[in-house]
């Protein structure tokens, strides 16, 4: 199995809007090695959602080569796409995106009954809620749940199915500067302890602080690529 | 996902709002109770108007003068077709036969009285005719031949003369004036209207002819009641008749100048009379089994609506175009199955007023629910759900995951 979790080259990305052209992405080559921290930043209208969400397989580029985890994304189905994004990829946005009707534990299992995972689910969704530290949390609604509480049953839902990478989309956006610390951290350490990759999408430098490489974009191009000690 | 775990997923996204849940049902309920009620008054009328025929006879027929349209002046008929009638070479497929006179007369017993059917019959009608006696006895060829001043009453005639239907025998009553004997009472058959037998008198033909009804000739009769062997022959016995007629009354081919009715020609038009009865009253009923569904629709777009996000994120973590798909449709389908239920006990519950009131105004039906028209409206209810959610589970399972998680 390559090294490389993500290995994009010449990525394009072009919107019709009515009658006008608008290119979200320019040709963007991107290699992101397993078990790497990244972060990827730009302002507002620089094309790094647009990107996230191709490398998240959320969406397909217009032209370019995506292989992820050694999967060629660009030939594959819609039906394939989910079974990618169901197995490869955990997301964490920035407005948490949790079911509010239903529990945190079958809120963390929801990607498992994807995937047709029958016994153990119960067990696994515990486990990924244990490692984020809502052990006795587990039956509560996201309405009973902080914040910062809500955003960590968000990624104990992204870890559940064994993805090969977490792309998390302003994860502290919508939470004040102590949890937000603290749900880095917690990305931080699932890296330390399964080797999980990371993929940042902010416009926060603060996050961007923790992360080993950043990769900024401005006007659906790559601007720098840098390893950051 | 097993089907299980989205039927749960679905009742908890409908006990979500039970509210608007509820009203969206109601179109169900109302549309299906109505359609199980149509059909159980529809299936209760025709067994009470199947049942009164069947009450004759299978084996009887009718003759009556008047046939063909083109036939300007129909003969009569008479004693002496009767008695053709009763050649077992030229009709061997008939039993007995019944010339019966029909009119009113007012029959009075101390101070009460009525004006009630009377028939003017012969010995044999007792048998043609199914009469079953509760007390004395019926006409016979004594009271025939004697032109006796007898009569025979049925039990309602008898309760409002006297009361009773019991122990009147002997009693003297008064037909048109005249004096006549009570010899007999009939059990009570139950009927309706003009053909109710139990309010009815029986008299000689012969005491009919001289007393109470004037006809152009003694002869003369107005109808033939007759008995084929069973009920096989019904059809060859009518045949026989009907040739007997036309060699009698010397008609053209194909212009009969009288009639004949079984039975059976009888159910059949009363079977198509209220089966069409049914179908339009449950057609009708039906339409607003479509309102319902439309109801359907229309929440279930704006529940896609609302659950974007929803939607975007679900595709996000892995579900594919059907697995969106699904979980819509057996929303919509448990929202018409549940109005489906609960209309039909509303349908069955409504018939069975409708049975108490006919009850109460005397009007004998019984409305019946069946196994088939339940069957009928829960498959239907479950396939208006189907239908009508279809288009709204399609708009949600074709919702870019992006567009879908971008919406506030």
């Amino acid at each position: 199995m390559s090294d490389w979790v993500i290995e994009a080259e010449g990525i394009t990305k072009v919107y019709r809007m009515g009658d006008l052209e608008v290119h979200a992405l320019r040709g963007v080559d991107v290699r992101i090695a397993r078990g790497e921290i990244v972060s990827i930043m730009g302002p507002s209208g620089s094309g790094k959602t647009t990107l996230m969400n191709i490398l998240g397989c959320l969406d397909r580029p217009t032209s370019g080569s995506y292989c992820l985890d050694g999967s060629q994304v660009a030939e594959l189905s819609d039906d394939q796409l989910a079974e990618i994004r169901n197995k490869k990829v955990g997301f964490v946005f920035q407005s948490f995106n949790l079911l509010g009707r239903q529990t945190a534990l079958t809120n963390v299992e929801l990607p498992m009954r994807y995937a047709g995972v029958g016994n153990g689910r119960r067990k696994r969704a515990m486990e990924a809620l244990e490692a984020v530290g809502l052990g006795d949390r587990v039956q509560h609604r996201p309405n009973e749940l902080s914040g910062g509480q809500q955003q960590r049953v968000a990624i104990a839902r992204a870890l559940v199915n064994n993805p090969a990478m977490i792309m998390a989309d302003e994860p502290t956006g919508n939470l004040d500067s102590k949890s937000g610390v603290e749900i880095v951290q917690i990305l931080l350490d699932l890296n330390k302890d399964l080797g999980t990759t990371l993929i940042f999408v902010t416009h926060d430098p603060e996050i961007a602080s923790h992360t080993k490489r950043v990769i900024s974009l401005l006007d659906g191009l790559i601007t720098e690529d840098r390893i950051v000690e | 996902m097993n089907l299980w775990r989205i039927v749960l997923e679905a009742l908890d996204s409908l006990a979500s709002n039970k509210v608007r849940s509820a009203l969206t049902v109601l179109g169900i309920v109302i549309g299906v109770g109505a359609v199980i009620a149509m059909l159980a008054i529809g299936a209760g009328a025709q067994n009470t108007i199947t049942g009164s025929i069947s009450g004759i006879g299978t084996n009887l027929l009718f003759v009556m003068r008047g046939g063909s349209e083109e036939v300007r002046n129909p003969q009569h008929l008479t004693l002496g077709d009767a008695e053709a009638m009763r050649d077992p070479f030229a009709a061997p497929s008939v039993i007995g036969v019944a010339p019966v006179l029909q009119g009113s007369a007012e029959i009075t017993f101390s101070g009460e009285g009525d004006i009630v059917a009377a028939v003017g019959v012969t010995p044999e009608h007792e048998s043609v005719r199914n009469v079953e006696i509760a007390e004395g006895e019926f006409i016979n060829e004594i009271h025939l031949l004697g032109r006796a001043a007898v009569v025979v009453l049925g039990p309602d005639v008898a309760e409002t003369l006297f009361g009773r239907s019991e122990g009147v025998v002997g009693e003297s009553v008064r037909i048109e004036g005249q004096p006549f004997r009570v010899i007999g009472v009939t059990i009570a058959k139950g009927g309706q209207g003009p053909s109710n037998e139990d309010n009815q008198i029986s008299i000689p033909m012969s005491t009919a002819q001289t007393r109470l009804f004037r006809r152009s000739s003694r002869d003369h009769v107005d109808m033939i009641l007759v008995q084929a062997l069973n009920a096989d022959a019904v059809t060859a016995a009518e045949e026989e008749i009907s040739a007997i007629l036309r060699t009698r009354h010397r008609t053209d081919i194909g212009e009969d100048d009288f009639t004949t009715f079984s039975q059976q020609s009888f159910l059949e038009v009363a079977e198509t009379i209220t089966n069409v009865f049914t179908i339009f009253l449950g057609g009708v009923a039906g339409i607003s089994l479509l309102v319902g569904g439309i109801g359907i629709m229309n929440i279930m777009l704006v529940s896609v609506t609302e659950r974007t996000r929803e939607i975007g994120l679900r595709k996000a973590v892995g579900a594919r175009k059907r697995d969106i798909l699904l979980q819509f449709l057996t929303e919509s389908a448990l929202l018409s199955l549940f109005g489906g239920l609960i209309g039909i006990v509303l349908g069955w519950a409504l018939s069975m007023l409708v049975g108490a009131i006919a009850a109460a105004s005397n009007a004998d039906i019984n409305p019946v629910v069946g196994i088939n028209a339940i069957l009928l409206a829960t498959l239907f209810s479950a396939a208006v759900g189907l239908f009508f959610g279809l288009y709204p589970a399609k708009r949600a399972a074709d919702l870019e995951p992006v567009e879908a998680l971008r919406y506030e």
